[in-house]
């Protein structure tokens, strides 16, 4: 494999309705590297990650995976199997149980058998605490057991890079933690990912290297201790003191 | 009320009821898989069938039971075409009712939250899988009660086979009431015949709804 980046994004852009959402992102994800995307809301964060699974088409330039071009086309399916994506509102599959939703990708998509399937996934969830929680359904879970299944869920497709948009923006604070746990886990496991969050301190600690998203262009990319701390521009610094309070005082 | 009346021609009204089922039964199931059809064509936006399906639908949908009935039993056979009384039967019921099972369909795959479907794809199914595993499952289950009460009127809608002189419930109620001017006993065994055929579909339908509820039940919060 050697040190060619798993990920390349080069020259992206993508309208809606005339409006530009992303205008000309570039930028390379090298195996094992932690990327965070940050930045006002409407920035084009999420719209950057759909495109990267093609749950949107891009308008212009291209993406490539290990090399090879993502179209729209037929190598989709195939493409989606090596990228895993979990949402903000969990998306669990609500009339299988969590091992019904663990299970479904592995054994239909790669055709792997059930039982192997299964036994590897009652370690995954014993490994995020939810060992008794196989045969609960959806419903039966908080908001942070069910992030959890759907970490879990991707992560049996053993994807080559895991796309996270805002996983945590819908969970109590108690909750958020759990997940963000699981998260810095895979992150220490070596699991390439491309995160979007609003958790600054989070960010912080998970990130190899943040991004900072500012109408659809990169404004900055730099190492989590330079960005949080020295932010080169005044728009990267004003969205950071959003997160203060120290002026209220 | 003459109940040596009623004991009499009871077995009559048991005979058509077995018809009345039969080809309601018949008639639903094809009503089923053209609605199928119909709304996959749709939902898949496949060129000239989709538009094809909506014409048929309104079609359908916006013309009584008893006036396609009467164009496939009086008008076919003016260009040749010859059906019998049951085969008309069921062709009406299969043409109304494929049309609003149609609709039952598109309502219960209308209602999946679009981001289950994304969530299918995320896990690399192809689109059929996706549809079978994650969209069918949950649109039916939100489609059972359209489905029920598409089925109970279907049935009850069979009563307008009677016109074309097929035995059904009907038939022979108004038969009676001809022959014996017995309208009363006539009636009220027809009215029996249609709950004891009826309230066990409808009882089975409530049961089923309430054990499919878990449907909608996916996500607290809808992404943007």
């Amino acid at each position: 494999m050697g040190n060619a980046p798993i990920l390349e994004v080069k020259n992206l852009s993508k309208h809606f309705d005339g409006t530009g959402v992303l205008k000309d992102v570039s930028f390379a994800m090298n195996e094992g590297e932690v990327i965070v995307v940050v930045g006002p809301s409407g920035c084009g964060k999420s719209t950057l990650l759909r495109c990267i699974n093609g749950l949107e088409h891009p308008d212009g330039g291209e993406i490539l995976l290990d090399g090879k071009r993502i179209d729209s086309g037929a190598n989709l399916v195939e493409v989606r199997r090596q990228i895993g994506m979990v949402f903000q509102s969990y998306d669990l599959f609500p009339h299988m149980d969590v091992l019904g939703n663990l299970t479904l990708g592995p054994v239909q998509a790669l055709k792997r058998p059930r039982l192997e399937v299964e036994a590897e996934a009652e370690k995954a969830l014993a490994r995020v605490g939810l060992a008794d929680r196989a045969r609960a359904l959806p419903r039966q879970l908080s908001g942070g057991q069910k992030q959890r299944v759907a970490l879990v869920r991707a992560m049996l497709m053993h994807p080559r890079l895991l796309l996270l948009d805002e996983i945590t923006a819908a969970l109590d604070p108690e909750m958020v933690r759990e997940v963000l746990n699981v998260v810095l886990d895979l992150a220490r496991d070596g699991m390439t990912m491309l995160i979007v969050t609003h958790e600054m301190r989070f960010a912080e600690a998970v990130a190899d290297r943040v991004m900072f998203l500012e109408g659809g262009v990169v404004l900055e990319s730099a190492k989590p201790s330079e960005f949080f701390h020295n932010p080169r521009s005044e728009r990267a610094r004003q969205f950071l003191n959003t997160f203060e309070f120290d002026a209220v005082k | 009320m003459d109940f040596d009346f009623i004991q009499r021609f009871a077995p009559m009204y048991v005979k058509a009821a077995g018809l009345t089922l039969r080809i309601g039964a018949i008639g639903i199931l094809l009503s089923l898989a053209v609605g199928a059809l119909c709304c996959l064509a749709r939902w898949f936006r496949v060129p000239v069938l989709r538009q094809i399906a909506a014409v048929y639908i309104e079609l359908a949908r916006n013309t009584p039971l008893l006036v396609q009935l009467f164009f496939l039993y009086f008008g076919l056979p003016k260009v040749g075409v010859k059906l019998s009384a049951e085969a008309c039967a069921i062709t009406g019921l299969t043409f109304l009712g494929g049309a609003y099972m149609a609709e039952a369909l598109r309502s219960g795959l209308e209602a999946v939250d679009k981001a289950q479907g994304e969530a299918g794809m995320c896990i690399g199914l192809t689109t059929l899988q996706n549809l079978r595993f994650v969209i069918l499952p949950q649109a039916l289950a939100t489609a059972i009660p359209a489905i029920g009460a598409n089925v109970i009127f279907l049935i009850k809608e069979t009563s307008v086979f009677s016109a074309v002189a097929l035995a059904d419930l009907m038939y022979v109620a108004k038969d009676l009431i001809g022959m014996y001017y017995k309208t009363d006993e006539a009636l009220l065994m027809l009215t029996v015949a249609y709950l004891t055929l009826l309230l066990p579909i409808s009882i089975a339908f409530s049961l089923l709804e309430r054990r499919l509820r878990y449907a909608g039940f996916g996500s607290a919060v809808q992404g943007q």
